[in-house]
């Protein structure tokens, strides 16, 4: 049981910055998720806390005490990594004493711990199997299970998920949640899906070229996206985002089309903005309904339970997708009404990317 | 899908294996066939004629305790060779692995030696070495060691082990790099974070994921030391002094070209075949016996 606080942690190789300063606390027992495109340092951001990279600048403390020169084995944490890293010449067993071992654990107790994590794994009759004789979703369970046998105070996941097959990772996602909010272990996870992101995290970091973009809960991160690069890559799919200029309390997008934007924050009547807007967030007028906006359609794609619509606003150059419900009868070229929701305009600064809306 | 190909000609696919078939037949096939017949056979002093005479020269070879000292002395040899190239190969290559700055460079300097002829590795080695004016031997000599290995038959013994290695060292050195490159990062740092630390993570971890590599090279070595080494005992030694580093396969040659004792020569090859029949089964038997990754 411990908290991991980060401040102002900076990687450099040579005169290349990767990571530029970032602060976070993962408090006790807490879930955190780093997520991020790939390349955006998130990885060499897990491996600065695990010890296996040197940290340039700033401090790293895992239950209160600085590891920045402690070796990996001296920082009490536990890695599970993208590709399991299970020692493939030894049993299911060896695998998860290994550690254990090596830190001169009684034989009993080894004999303990890799009992009792089998047992919550469902890796019991597998554990005098080599990796090499074990599905996908079995070896990231004996790697799970690797990481839980010696009680650490935190767990740090590198794309843990990320090689198994769509179905399995949706079950495994499932099954580490449950783990962790029964061991309530402090956890930093990382991966580039933001599906798992946003079903996984206790709070959600949005990484993006070394810098941590936002921070928060997920719902915080959905609702109101600190930065054009957070909105855009949180929720699928993406959010459109369209030019528009601000002109007494409406929108002008594109010539002579304006829409109602009455949360324009104050003072910045005239300027040019960025609109994003979700695709689940635009709605078909109904029938006698006062529709805000024309919509012209491109391109149909039925998913059973949702429609993604492809196409544009009359007279506005840009490609904008809406999310309906079900299968509603819509077809190529048709003109679809559409309403939107003032809650759910959001606007940015178009030369920085940082929200104006509240 | 059937993956059986078949030609139309029924004659064709012989054809194709003709070129192959003719060498091996000529070069490889035939060769031993007269070895094996000539071990059979005594020739009289002159060459004139020759009587068979059964097994009666491997009986005389099994008889003579001289072949049983260069049997010793083969063994020291390939074992001597094999232990010294493997540990020192496998040493540089765990240091090449970690090099991060220069890393080509120092990879293909370390690669070189393999490109020198086990001869002239041997003439280097016996410059270096010669009691009267070698750089080595004369670094030895003021430290107060008498390296003379004309006369000492464990120096003697020792040089070749040396010279005999060092251009092997290379050979080593990539397939050992190859192999520590090919094991996963991920690995050496989940066993680090585990709490094991260098020399524990290599034996425990690396070392057991090289014993494929391993295993080849140990078999490898042990035929290069038995069959290959005759350029290197030849400039070096000559077998000498006396016999401390007569090897199996420089007796074939004394006895055959120098004693012209052709029919325990081809004997003795007979035996050496045997040898490299029992060391290929081995390897064929066992290389498969590896380990999952």
């Amino acid at each position: 049981m411990a908290s991991i606080t980060l401040s102002n942690v900076r990687k450099s190789y040579g005169t290349t910055h990767v990571i530029h300063g970032i602060d976070l606390t993962v408090h006790d027992g807490e879930f955190v998720v780093i997520v991020g495109p790939s390349g955006c340092g998130k990885s060499t951001l897990l491996r600065l806390v695990a010890g296996l990279e040197e940290i340039t600048e700033g401090t790293v403390e895992i239950g209160g005490r600085v590891v920045n020169h402690l070796e990996p084995k001296d920082r009490d944490i536990a890695m599970v990594f993208q590709n399991y890293a299970l020692y493939p010449h030894m049993s299911v067993r060896q695998n998860m004493a290994y550690g254990l071992k090596m830190r001169k654990m009684s034989k009993a107790d080894i004999e303990k711990r890799v009992n009792w994590a089998a047992g919550v794994l469902q890796l019991s009759d597998l554990l005098d199997r080599r990796p090499g004789q074990l599905s996908g979703g079995q070896r990231q369970r004996v790697a799970m299970g690797r990481a839980m046998v010696r009680s650490p105070a935190a767990f740090l996941f590198d794309e843990p998920l990320s090689n198994l097959d769509a179905k399995l990772r949706v079950q495994m996602r499932l099954e580490i949640k449950r783990l962790q909010q029964e061991l309530r272990t402090t956890s930093l996870y990382v991966t580039h899906d933001q599906v798992e992101a946003m079903t996984m995290a206790d709070r959600l970091v949005v990484m993006n070229a070394g810098v941590a973009e936002q921070v928060g809960t997920p719902m915080e991160i959905y609702e109101r996206p600190r930065t054009v690069f957070v909105a855009g890559f949180i929720g699928s799919p993406n959010m459109n985002f369209l030019p528009a200029r601000l002109r007494g309390g409406m929108l002008e997008l594109g010539q002579g089309l304006l829409v109602e934007c009455p949360n324009a924050p104050a003072g910045t009547d005239g300027r040019d903005v960025t609109l994003g807007i979700r695709p689940e967030h635009l709605v078909v007028a109904k029938q006698g309904e006062p529709a805000d906006i024309q919509f012209v359609v491109h391109m149909v794609e039925p998913l059973g339970a949702e429609t993604l619509v492809h196409g544009r606003f009359n007279s506005v150059e840009t490609n904008v997708a809406l999310r309906l419900h079900g299968t509603p009868n819509v077809w190529r070229d048709a003109h679809l009404p559409l309403r939107l929701p003032p809650d759910a305009l959001h606007l940015f600064d178009p030369a920085s990317g940082v929200r104006l809306t509240e | 899908m059937h993956k059986n190909v078949t030609f139309k000609n029924p004659w064709l696919p012989y054809l194709l294996v003709l070129p192959q078939m003719a060498v091996t037949i000529v070069f490889f096939i035939w060769p031993a066939a007269q070895a094996l017949k000539q071990s059979f056979l005594v020739e009289d002093a002159f060459g004139l004629s020759s009587e068979f005479v059964w097994f009666d020269n491997f009986v005389a070879l099994f008889t003579d305790p001289a072949y049983y000292e260069v049997m010793i002395n083969t063994a020291l040899f390939s074992i001597g060779v094999t232990v010294v190239t493997m540990v020192v190969a496998m040493l540089l290559a765990v240091m090449a692995d970690g090099v991060l700055r220069g890393k080509r460079t120092y990879q293909l300097l370390l690669t070189w030696p393999y490109a020198v002829a086990p001869a002239v590795a041997g003439v280097l080695w016996l410059f270096l070495f010669n009691p009267s004016n070698g750089v080595l031997a004369l670094a030895l000599r003021t430290i107060g060691y008498n390296w003379n290995h004309y006369l000492n038959g464990e120096q003697a013994m020792a040089l070749v082990i040396t010279a005999a290695a060092w251009p092997r060292i290379a050979y080593n050195f990539i397939f050992f790099l190859a192999a520590l490159q090919s094991i996963p990062r991920s690995l050496i740092e989940a066993a680090a974070i585990d709490g094991a630390g260098p020399a524990r993570r290599f034996f425990s971890v690396m070392f057991p994921l090289l014993s494929p590599t391993t295993f080849f090279l140990v078999v490898v070595n042990l035929v290069y030391a038995f069959f290959e080494t005759f350029g290197v005992i030849h400039t070096v030694t000559q077998g000498g002094p006396g016999t401390a580093t007569e090897i199996l396969v420089y007796k074939v040659f004394k006895d055959g070209f120098i004693g012209l004792d052709l029919g325990s020569s081809a004997a003795q090859s007979v035996v050496l075949m045997v040898i490299v029949i029992g060391l290929t089964a081995i390897q064929f038997k066992y290389i498969e016996r590896k380990v999952q990754y």
